[in-house]
């Protein structure tokens, strides 16, 4: 298989969630993390789940990622009922969960050991392809401490990319960088997704960041975990974090998380 | 360097008094002998293999008695770590004993298996096994959860989970566990050594237990020196390099 036909292989795919509701049970009683969440994801479509923390925006993504069981409903992945992890979907978590006994590309590789009809050669054709989109080409094998938070952050969505998931998933894979470093990674998400054309799911809680990236927006207030509103962000790209029109949608964002923020606490006070 | 210079300088220092009080006649040559006399002995005993063929038959025994410990301990950590049933049972069991001193084990052994070579090994696995257990479980039960999770999205499971993920995550703890086992080992053994009398082989512990007997104080002394020096050298030669490697590769550890 040459390099192009593996970077072409991809199956079609979507995500959809009928109903699902995820309750634990803890010491303090049960808590609904997701009370009958429905949602459609679109082939190729770049869709952020805002909310504070508590809202059910991560375990949605970990139903998605097939590492969490919704307690009722259904997640589907093209169709087909998620039974656990899969290569079509692949997980960007906030701590970079990198391999600290493997360097750069023994982490990206990973991943592509394990996806059957490569052989070595087109292995390491394919990571270092990655590696290379991701700008980290002269550091293949730097060890995982050397590496500032935004190239381990780099190295590991080369990872999560490398097995050529049609899905991307990404648990707030920016919150603990700084601000320069994040905006940079705005643009090369944004460079990334339209190059390999991928299914992106980005759980955040920062709303300005989910205006940037995301065609939509999807608003969850916790306890339980339910979608509030959607919004669909019609910027053209390559979006700049800062500029005027993203302000504006942000503000809207914003001023409706407020609202309903205010709105329980009215029912709490009743 | 400068480290060097100040280590040289300590032992130096130690010696050079060691030599002043025993010439200054405070106390009875027999008690106290000159580090003078303690290196004419290792020459000697040097020179007519006794310390040599003493010093193989320990480390033989050690050898043994560790490598069992290590051959079922480090499984056995590792299964305690990931099985809840396993860790409430055997690794409550290991949390017990390991803190026997290995020295209690030998009225036992000796009942067991008389003065034999298997009453020594018993010893030895017993002050090994145990805190293997131990230092393996907790080294693996230290691995952040995150790598487990990201290992799964990419398709690893079973076995391929445990070889690639488990084992390379918490080898640093495992050879930790291995460092204390080794330890642990050492000490089991020189014990065993003194209190089992046996004919089959002549070790350092008995090596040092003879001196005592016949009053060699230069004997006793040496030998002791010998064991610290064998002690110092396994930490440097088999643990320092992989402390070194997981330094350099994980960027923790200890900095030798």
């Amino acid at each position: 298989m040459s390099l192009e036909a593996e970077l072409a292989n991809a199956q079609p795919e979507r995500i959809e969630i009928q109903g699902v509701t995820k309750s634990y049970t803890t010491q303090r009683g049960t808590v609904v993390a997701l009370d009958n969440v429905s949602l459609k994801v679109g082939e190729g479509e770049f869709l952020c789940l805002v909310g504070p923390s508590g809202c059910g925006k991560s375990t949605l993504l970990n139903i998605i990622a097939g590492l969490d069981e919704p307690t009722s409903g259904r997640a589907l992945a093209a169709g087909e009922s998620i039974r656990g992890p899969g290569r079509d979907r692949m997980v960007m978590f906030q701590e970079h969960a990198l391999f600290p006994w493997l360097d750069v590309i023994g982490n990206v590789l990973f991943g592509l050991r394990l996806k059957p009809g490569l052989n070595r050669k087109e292995r390491n054709e394919v990571a270092r392809y990655y590696l290379h989109l991701v700008g980290l080409n002269k550091f293949e094998h730097a060890n995982i401490h050397e590496l500032s938070g935004g190239m381990k952050q780099r190295v590991a969505l080369a990872r999560a990319l490398a097995p050529n998931p049609r899905v991307l998933l990404m648990d707030e894979p920016f919150a603990a960088l700084d601000a320069l470093t994040r905006e940079q990674l705005y643009g090369d998400i944004q460079r990334i997704w339209e190059a390999r054309r991928k299914t992106i799911i980005f759980v955040t809680h920062n709303v300005r960041e989910a205006a940037c990236l995301g065609d939509r927006v999807l608003l969850f207030s916790p306890n339980p975990g339910r979608i509030r509103a959607e919004f669909i962000i019609k910027l053209p790209r390559p979006r700049d974090i800062n500029s005027i029109e993203l302000a504006h949608y942000s503000t809207e964002i914003t001023a409706t998380l407020k609202g309903f923020n205010s709105a329980s606490g009215k029912e709490a006070s009743e | 360097m400068i480290r060097t210079i100040s280590s040289t300088a300590f032992f130096l220092v130690l010696l050079l008094s060691w030599e002043v009080a025993s010439r200054s006649g405070l106390y009875s040559p027999v008690l106290l002998p000159s580090p003078l006399n303690v290196f004419e002995y290792l020459w000697q005993s040097g020179m007519d293999g006794t310390l040599w063929t003493a010093t193989l038959v320990t480390m033989k025994r050690l050898l043994l008695g560790y490598g069992i410990g290590l051959l079922f301990g480090v499984p056995l950590g590792l299964l305690t770590a990931r099985s809840r049933i396993m860790q409430d049972t055997l690794g409550l069991l290991a949390l017990g004993v390991q803190t026997l001193p290995s020295v209690c084990w030998v009225p036992l052994a000796l009942l067991w298996f008389g003065q034999s070579e298997a009453a020594m090994l018993f010893v030895v696995v017993m002050g090994t096994l145990w805190s293997v257990i131990i230092a393996t479980s907790d080294g693996v039960r230290a691995m952040p959860p995150i790598y487990l999770r990201a290992a799964r999205t990419m398709g690893s499971s079973g076995l391929h989970t445990w070889v690639k993920v488990i084992l390379p995550a918490s080898l640093p703890y495992l050879v930790g566990g291995m460092k204390q086992g080794w330890a642990f080992a050492w000490r089991s053994l020189m014990a065993a050594e003194i209190f089992v009398t046996i004919l089959t082989g002549f070790g350092l512990g008995q090596l040092l237990q003879y001196g005592r007997e016949l009053l060699a104080m230069d004997q006793v002394v040496a030998v002791m020196a010998i064991i610290i020096v064998i002690g110092l050298l396994a930490d440097r030669i088999l643990f320092s390099p992989w402390e070194r490697f997981f330094h350099r590769r994980w960027g923790t550890g200890s900095v030798n």
